[in-house]
């Protein structure tokens, strides 16, 4: 069961995450990004994260990509592009791409003798209060100054999307 | 194992039923009620007080030609009114509608998927929802259909942000993100109701559903009078009642959700609900879609009594008023919780 | 019954390799942007399957948890990220008419 759900959720990130780099049209790219996404959301459910599962989709899909969509309707982007340098661009960056893949397989390779090892994990879900404490105590200095990093980010934004030279009302 | 699987799966049949059972109801309720506040007769040949003219819609519906622009955008037009019904169809989950009941001797709790994260799942669901719109009009290459799912991707994150910050304020006492808790902290008499002592917390909730649902008057991305249609210009036939099935749809899980949060879900002071009865399902269910009924009437009777807003009017009552009202009711919610007044 | 964690990890490196070619070989602007967050999201993949091993391999649920909240925390600085870098191609396209980075080279003698 937990297998065949993986194996499901797993092929269509897969192949989203493709559509998403390979697709012409910047729409249909982050569409499917959105896909990407909630599949990993139902994934982290699978490892025992259903808040990070419920986040995800909430900020990731349901706003950061939506804004994502607002400034691709705003803009009008042009569709056609093609790669950057032409096919020689293309070449590396695919090259790089399956340079890194393999590296990151070498990695692994490696890296799962040792994992193999070592028993199957049992049920390692952790309540969303275990969660909650951890946050509010251990990280709570990281917690505020991410907080200060949104309020900065938030100001930054409003600033450099503002037409030059308009006065704010 | 089995026996779990059907009983969800009896839970989930009961709330399919009364989702689509609220359209036909509600298209004759809004076109009724449009005639009753504009001091007109309504739909009224259609069988008795005119009942059956949610059935002579839905007939008109299926015989329009189905039409699909030549310059569309072909997988994302066909896809977008089907998405439309997605969180409408997967958020009520989480709501809770009775006590524990049991059946054949096990205990059965009346709530879909009892999700430790709760209403965070309910709000990532909805979120989904804008991008049936923005898809929609998007896909129809058509410059009305597009400045709709501008307006529709802007107004939906600006509210949902509101909307957000009004329900994390009523989970704050409650010290729980299930909705079940929700209720049960609710089940003393009518004053511990949320809606009370989060009045504030109840109206940006109120407004923001109004806004998250596109409803007048915050129907901007369809605004017929300057976007001929919104993002749905292009669509005809079933497509098109796929979205209204959709927006009568997620009006009715947001009035749900509403009445769990703020009116006491599925209970009601007064209203013994003797342990493990059977029928308590259905009376739980009964009082929570009176509730909802409420909501529902609410949203017709505002539609046909306010002027739609401008779109820089929306923005400016999203960022500017809703948005440091639920900041506002969040802090003094936080603060009486933890000085123990509520 | 378990899927083991290297099937996890297998992804999120297919993930981020994909991510990377599209980083480097797109055009676009928001394309390059939206592979980055793909890399993103392989990273906090592999992250919480790294915070369930040792959760409960070493029965420390504290440890587990600390690869969760990372995770959170890249949700919070990749929304920031967003905002910022949208707001950026808006301010150069209004300048440049265009996104697409091979002609943003007004820097280049």
């Amino acid at each position: 069961m937990e297998t065949a759900v993986f194996a499901l959720f797993a092929a269509l990130a897969l192949v989203s995450a493709l559509v998403v780099v390979l697709h012409r049209n910047p729409v249909y790219s982050v569409m499917s990004l959105v896909v990407t996404l909630v599949s990993l959301a139902v994934l982290f459910v699978l490892l025992g994260a259903p808040f990070l599962a419920a986040l995800q989709v909430l900020v990731y899909a349901g706003a950061i990509l939506v804004l994502f969509l607002f400034v691709l309707m705003l803009l009008n982007v042009e569709r056609d592009e093609g790669a950057a340098g032409g096919r020689w661009g293309q070449r590396v960056g695919a090259l790089a791409g399956a340079l890194l893949f393999g590296g990151l397989l070498a990695v692994l390779a490696w890296g799962g003798q040792v994992a193999r090892a070592l028993p199957a994990p049992g049920p390692g879900d952790v309540g969303l209060v275990a969660l909650a404490r951890e946050l509010f105590t251990t990280y709570l200095l990281p917690f505020e100054i991410v907080g200060l990093l949104l309020l900065a980010a938030v100001i930054a934004a409003t600033v450099l999307a503002r037409k030059p030279g308009e006065e704010g009302r | 194992m089995t026996a779990e699987l059907l009983g969800t799966a009896a839970k989930m049949g009961l709330w399919l039923v009364a989702l689509l059972s609220v359209v036909p109801i509600m298209v004759w309720v809004e076109r009724r009620g449009s005639a009753l506040i504009q001091d007109r007769r309504g739909p009224n040949r259609v069988g008795p007080l005119g009942l059956f003219q949610a059935l002579a819609d839905a007939a008109k519906f299926l015989f329009k030609e189905d039409i699909v622009p030549a310059a569309a955008d072909r997988p994302l037009y066909l896809l977008a009114p089907v998405l439309a019904l997605v969180p409408a169809l997967t958020t009520f989950v989480v709501i809770p509608f009775g006590p524990d009941v049991e059946v054949g001797g096990r205990t059965v709790r009346l709530i879909v998927a009892n999700a430790d994260t709760g209403v965070l799942l309910l709000l990532a669901l909805a979120s989904l929802g804008v991008y049936s719109l923005v898809m929609a009009g998007y896909s129809s290459n058509n410059k009305y259909s597009l400045l709709g799912s501008v307006r529709a991707s802007a107004q939906m994150i600006s509210y949902e942000l509101a909307l957000t910050l009004s329900v994390v304020a009523v989970l704050v006492p409650v010290g729980s993100l299930r909705l079940d808790d929700v209720v049960r902290a609710q089940q003393g008499g009518l004053l511990d109701w949320h809606v009370f002592p989060q009045a504030i917390g109840f109206l940006v909730f109120v407004v923001a559903a109004f806004a998250e649902t596109n409803r007048l008057p915050f129907d901007l991305p369809e605004a017929e009078s300057e976007l001929v249609g919104g993002y749905h210009t292009e669509y005809s036939s079933m497509k098109f009642a796929l979205f209204f099935m959709g927006e009568y749809m997620s009006m009715t899980t947001l009035s749900a959700l509403g009445a769990t949060l703020y009116l006491g879900g599925w209970h009601l002071p007064g209203i013994p609900f003797p342990d493990h009865w059977l029928g308590a399902a259905l009376t739980g269910f009964g009082i929570l879609m009176a509730k909802v009924a409420a909501f529902m009437l609410f949203f017709v009777w505002v539609r046909w009594s306010f002027p739609r807003f401008r779109f820089d009017q929306l923005m400016r009552l999203g960022w500017k008023v809703l948005l440091p009202l639920a900041l506002l009711n969040l802090v003094l919610v936080a603060a009486l919780t933890v000085g123990g007044w509520l | 019954m378990s899927v083991p964690i290297a099937w996890y990890l297998l992804l999120a490196a297919a993930l981020f390799a994909i991510g990377t070619a599209g980083a480097l070989s797109r055009r676009n602007g928001i394309t390059i942007f939206l592979a980055i967050e793909l890399m993103l999201s392989a990273v906090n993949l592999a992250l919480v399957a790294w915070a369930r091993e040792v959760g409960a391999r070493t029965g420390d649920l504290a440890a587990g948890l600390s690869g969760q909240l990372v995770v959170f925390f890249v949700l919070a600085v990749a929304a920031a990220e967003a905002a910022v870098g949208l707001a950026l191609f808006i301010a150069v396209y209004r300048n440049r008419r265009t996104i697409d980075v091979d002609r943003l080279n007004l820097m280049r003698w």
